[in-house]
């Protein structure tokens, strides 16, 4: 089965910035798909050249098969959008939106009343669109993309400025669009939700791509660390711990030991280990790098910086 | 279907330009009460005005009234395109199958059934006050100003499409829609106009608009203003066409 999205070295230029640089990836059918960066990093960029909303200087995209740029309202038929920054006419009622949505493609089959109630919004249903709060509006913009059913929906910035559990009610939302056979294309800057929501994502810092695959081959490939941390009153356990072959470093203070090494194996070979040699332990939990450490790993910096 | 979505969008615009405080005031309550107040001022005049001024008050008034009333609208609606795009609302309805032909084209409509508001209401008040009105063709009439009118906003959908920021959008139509009042012959034929003026008005839709809605008012058979509707039409056409291709969404 031939990708949703193909881009083949798509490069965008603002004056002297270059805002996107030879970036190539594929999306697949059925997958949820994140971009991930920092401020500035060309996310935003990248997929709204993908979207037919921006025309990049150079490099192919095919998106469900079409060129964005010339079969753009072909495109957009198919395709559900919520944009990073957006507004509507500030006196337009919510259910207004969606119902003028609605009537803007060929075919309906979503139910506007059912989504804005998905989204939390059925109470708001008469509220104009400038006295929504942020999160509220951006629950709206969600509804919108959805609105037509799409094949592929892009979500730029999905959660922002939405409170927890306004967030994981969205990626309830965003998985049950997936288990629906629909692919999701997305950025954030939350590595939590890249984590939690993505199948595969793609690094991306100053305009260019530094790695694309699953969270957990990236953290495995870029941050094989892992480490234990236990406490044991044995006098003999730090001399134990060392003999084990994956173990770098053993570090103890009072009775709690911190054991570092590489390989997820690491943490079974300590749990044999202690078992082995019948060491009481009273506490054990262990450390895992994430997403957040493999970004700091490859950029030498924290996504918040 | 191109236009698709054009009603229900008309119908939100003309809902949500009702709930802007001062939509419906200012637009259709304040031209009536002016034509009111100068009727009634006109009105008490003595009957033996010189024929000039009189023929400006029958034929001139109704029609730099409609004249007036359109630009309003032409100007209102390079605003609201401008501040549609400077506040993203404009981006957000591209991301979306809608043309900008049906966005254009959902304004337009809007304000045309605001125009015809205030000009019936102002000729349902103003019946005490200019009773000339008695005898004007207004089927005619009608048609007239809405040729007129389409082609005046098709202006406003070139300038509306090119305007850099909303700020500039009144000022720039402004400038470009107010002077073309002076010479399109309604306060002096454009024959007495100096010759460079004169040419000036013949390239101006608007002295065709003022032509045809001044010869309908008076009676005049649609055969003898054939020009001024195929010059109108012209005008629409290739505004139209070519807002279509410059316009900017952002
Ligand atoms: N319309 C534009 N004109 C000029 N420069 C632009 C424009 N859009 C983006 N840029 C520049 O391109 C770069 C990438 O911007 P982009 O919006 O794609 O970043 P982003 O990854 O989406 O960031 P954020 O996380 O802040 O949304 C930035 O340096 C930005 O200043
Ligand atoms: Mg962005």
């Amino acid at each position: 089965m031939p990708p949703v999205i193909q881009v083949s070295a798509v490069r965008k230029t603002y004056g002297a910035t270059v805002a996107v640089d030879e970036v190539s990836f594929a999306v697949n059918e059925g997958e949820i798909f994140g971009l991930i960066g920092p401020n500035g990093a060309g996310k935003t960029t990248t997929m709204e050249c993908i979207e037919g909303l921006r025309t990049p200087d150079r490099g192919a995209i095919s998106v469900l098969g079409l060129n964005p740029f010339s079969d753009v309202y072909k495109l957009q038929e198919r395709i559900g959008i919520q944009l990073q920054e957006a507004q509507l006419q500030k006196r337009i009622k919510v259910w207004e939106a969606v119902d003028l949505w609605a009537s803007l493609y060929r075919k309906k089959r979503i139910d506007g009343e059912r989504l804005l109630e998905q989204l939390g919004l059925i109470d708001k249903r008469n509220a104009w669109f400038m006295n929504l709060s942020g999160g509220q509006k951006q629950r709206l913009f969600i509804a919108l993309a959805l609105i037509n059913d799409p094949e592929l929906v892009f979500l730029d910035e999905l959660t922002t400025g939405l409170d927890p559990q306004a967030r994981r009610a969205i990626w309830d939302l965003v998985r049950g669009i997936r288990s629906r056979g629909k692919t999701v294309f997305l950025t954030t800057h939350l590595m939590e939700e890249a984590e939690r929501l993505c199948d595969r994502v793609a690094i991306i810092e100053h305009g260019r791509i530094i790695d694309i695959d699953t969270p957990q081959s990236l953290v495995n490939r870029h941050c094989p660390e892992r480490t234990v941390v236990l406490a044991t009153d044995d006098g003999s356990a730090a001399e134990r711990f060392r003999t084990i072959p994956r173990v770098d470093a053993v570090t103890c203070s009072d009775s709690q030991f911190t054991i570092r090494g590489r390989g997820d194996d690491l943490v079974t070979e300590v749990i044999q280990c202690l078992s082995e040699n019948r060491i009481r332990v009273t506490d054990f939990r262990t450390i895992l790098p994430n997403l957040e450490d493999v970004f700091l790993k490859l950029t030498g910096h924290s996504i918040r910086d | 279907m191109m236009l698709r979505g054009l009603w229900k969008l008309t119908w939100i615009e003309l809902k949500i330009f009702l709930r802007e405080p001062l939509g419906a005031f200012g637009t259709i309550a304040i031209p009536v009460l002016v034509f009111v107040v100068t009727g009634r001022i006109v009105g008490h005049r003595e009957p033996s005005a010189s024929l000039a001024a009189s023929n400006f008050i029958s034929v001139g008034l109704p029609v730099l009234a409609s004249v007036l009333i359109t630009i309003s609208a032409v100007l209102s609606l390079v605003t609201i395109i401008s501040i549609y795009r400077e506040g993203g609302i404009l981006k957000r309805l591209r991301a979306t199958p809608l043309r900008p032909q049906t966005i254009l084209t959902a304004h337009v409509v809007v304000k045309l059934l605001l125009t015809a508001a205030t000009l019936v209401l102002m000729v349902l008040v103003g019946k005490r006050y200019y009773p000339v009105g008695i005898h004007v063709p207004l089927f005619g009439f009608t048609l007239a100003l809405l040729i007129s009118t389409c082609s005046i906003l098709s202006m406003g959908f070139l300038i509306a499409s090119i305007v850099p920021t909303a700020r500039f959008a009144q000022p720039i139509g402004a400038v470009i829609l107010y002077p073309m009042i002076g010479i399109s012959g309604l306060f002096a034929p454009v024959a007495a106009l100096p010759p460079a003026l004169q040419v000036v008005a013949r390239v101006v839709p608007l002295t065709y608009a003022v032509s045809l809605l001044e010869g309908i008012w008076k009676g005049d058979a649609w055969s003898a203003h054939l020009g001024d509707v195929g010059a109108l039409a012209l005008v629409f056409i290739a505004c139209t066409a070519l807002s279509a291709k410059v316009f900017r969404w952002q």
